[in-house]
């Protein structure tokens, strides 16, 4: 058997970042309600991050690419600032009276 | 001083009053003016460097290409800074009024500067990285900008605006990521010499069009527009509408002529073509049934992206002068719809506020009321329809002399169609407004909430219509190539 230890590792990462990514593009764009969307949307980070840590790999002797986890540390701030203001712009929603 | 420094002002200015508008909210209305007028200011410099010694690059902090941030100035850059800086300018100008005694004033100014900082950091940003970020931090500043309006409708309109802004920005990160695994860079000239024609490259390209293509609301990926922008306050839809599509436009420019060039077929540019004559005949026609000012500036919006949309299938084929010509047309359509649509929004903004409502069929006496603000719908629409002298006219002009040219006649007749549609919704608005009513109370109007809107006009239709020449010697010193 050949087994999964055959498989090289980056290309398993790379897929699963992939799927996660697809996963969440499509309940972002099927579900109706706000959080949910906005929980896919972070799954679909999820998925770029995972991708961008595969691709920093170089092989088992050679330190990682530092570049793309700068990108990621960035790339999760960003999603965290905007997961917030979306929150709260729900909870105000839920709060606001007119109509 | 270092003319490099031009660069750098324009975005640190703006970031800079940002923060202190946050520190002194009770200066906050005088500290956005100053350093958006200053910001204005440094625009014009940076166009003049750049005329003077051509395209700026600069690596900040002296970090090698590749690990810092870097900025890139040519004459396109430099062209969509000045315009965004002088639409802020004007409804900086215009908001400091509006907002008077509003609880939200002291909320606006710090966001309304981080927009005027992501998007010329966005204009000038030297990799794709930056791109993304600056994406980010304007998709997130103009959400909570709209959010600003407070009611329900407005909310709801913000949430969307951000979830598709977020959207949008994702798709673009794994277009980034494909080309970090591929060529192991981020700066947009480096990757621009490395692509290839390969699967891959083609993944990124779809990804980031599909990206930015719902960023900048094309058609039919447009369903976000009309509800952000029409219920945000008057100075921030102008702002989105003038600029923030821009942005997103801006960068499907750069990467299709740049970064991506040998990937973009004729092919890919007709479907691109289809969608913008699509989105010109929707949004024309939603234009000319919708009941509201606002939501009939925000459609027309969505049909103006379309033209511009449709540059790109004659850019394609056309080579040589010939495409120089039609790519500077396209660049001041870009603007003169900037001007137009931020002037019109502003002017909603003063009706909105005297009436206490924008339908349009019960906007008689408007005219009587209102002088100078129908002046100001009157000066916009004419630009809308691309009527001359406005700046509009001439950039429809060279897309039907291409159309010709090339013998793609089929875009003729969107063209036709389009303005005819935008004829009849800019006329329909009009003869509501000079519907007579007998005494009309003439309200007492800011002169700095008409004054800004009108000079806004004026640039539409006079300024870029009769200077429009300058226009392109400025973008000669485009680099890369873009197409020139």
């Amino acid at each position: 058997m050949v087994g999964l230890s055959a498989i090289n590792p980056q290309f398993l990462y790379v897929c699963a970042g992939i799927f996660l990514f697809a996963i969440g593009l499509w309940g972002t764009w099927l579900h109706a309600h706000y959080v949910r969307k906005i929980i896919s949307l972070n799954v679909m980070g999820a998925g770029v991050f995972l991708t961008l840590i595969a691709v920093a790999y170089r092989g088992e002797h050679l330190p990682p690419d530092p570049v793309p986890h700068a990108l990621v540390l960035t790339g999760i701030v960003v999603a965290v600032s905007a997961t917030a203001l979306a929150l709260v712009i729900i909870r105000r929603l839920e709060d606001a009276t007119d109509e | 001083m270092n003319e490099a420094a031009s660069v750098v002002w324009v975005i640190s200015l703006p970031l800079l009053g940002a923060l202190l508008a946050t520190v002194w909210r009770q200066y906050a209305a005088t500290i956005g003016w100053v350093s958006s007028a200053l910001t204005a200011g440094c625009a014009v410099w940076l166009l003049w460097v750049v005329q003077r010694a051509g395209v700026q690059e600069l690596a900040l902090g002296g970090w090698e290409i590749g690990l810092g941030i870097s900025l890139y100035a040519d004459g396109l850059a430099a062209v969509m800074v000045l315009m965004s800086s002088l639409v802020v300018l004007g409804c900086s100008v215009y908001a400091r009024h509006y907002f008077r005694a509003q609880r939200q004033h002291e909320l606006f100014w710090p966001l309304w500067l981080l927009l005027a900082t992501a998007l010329n950091a966005l204009f000038l940003a030297g990799d794709l990285f930056n791109v993304y970020v600056t994406l980010e931090l304007l998709g997130i500043s103009a959400s909570a900008l709209t959010a600003l309006g407070a009611k329900r409708a407005a909310l709801r309109a913000a949430l969307r605006y951000l979830v598709v802004g977020l959207l949008g920005s994702m798709l673009y990160l794994m277009a980034i990521t494909l080309l970090y695994a591929a060529y192991g860079t981020l700066n947009a000239v480096q990757i621009a010499e490395a692509l290839q024609v390969d699967p891959l490259g083609w993944a990124a390209l779809l990804l980031m069009l599909a990206g930015l293509a719902l960023k900048m609301a094309l058609f039919p990926l447009h369903f976000w527009l009309p509800p952000a922008h029409s219920n945000a306050p008057a100075p921030v839809s102008a702002a989105l509408s003038a600029l923030v599509v821009k942005a997103a436009f801006y960068l499907v420019v750069r990467l299709w002529f740049e970064v991506f060039a040998p990937l973009t077929t004729p092919l890919l540019a007709n479907a691109l073509g289809a969608l913008g004559a699509m989105a010109v005949l929707w949004g024309s026609w939603s234009a000319l049934r919708a009941e509201r000012l606002k939501l009939l500036a925000a459609y027309s919006s969505v049909a103006q992206l379309g033209y511009l949309v449709m540059f790109f299938p004659l850019l394609a084929v056309l080579e040589g002068e010939a495409r120089q010509w039609l790519f500077g047309a396209m660049v001041l359509f870009a603007l003169s719809h900037a001007f137009a649509k931020s002037a019109l929004f502003l002017a909603a903004g003063i009706l909105l506020q005297y009436a206490g409502h924008d339908r349009i069929r019960e906007l008689s006496g408007t005219t009587q009321a209102l002088p100078l603000t129908t002046f100001v719908i009157a000066l916009a629409g004419i630009a809308l329809v691309g009527l001359p002298p406005s700046g509009a006219f001439l950039g429809k002009w060279y897309l039907l002399d291409a159309a010709f040219k090339t013998g793609q006649w089929w875009w003729v007749l969107v063209l036709v169609a389009g303005s005819l549609l935008a004829t009849a919704y800019v006329f329909r608005l009009l003869g509501h407004a000079f519907g007579h009513l007998p005494a009309v109370k003439r309200p007492v109007v800011a002169a700095t909430q008409e004054i800004p809107a009108l000079a806004l006009a004026l640039l539409a239709t006079f300024g870029l219509g009769l200077g429009a020449m300058s226009l392109w010697s400025w973008l000669a010193h485009t680099g890369t190539g873009a197409g020139l």
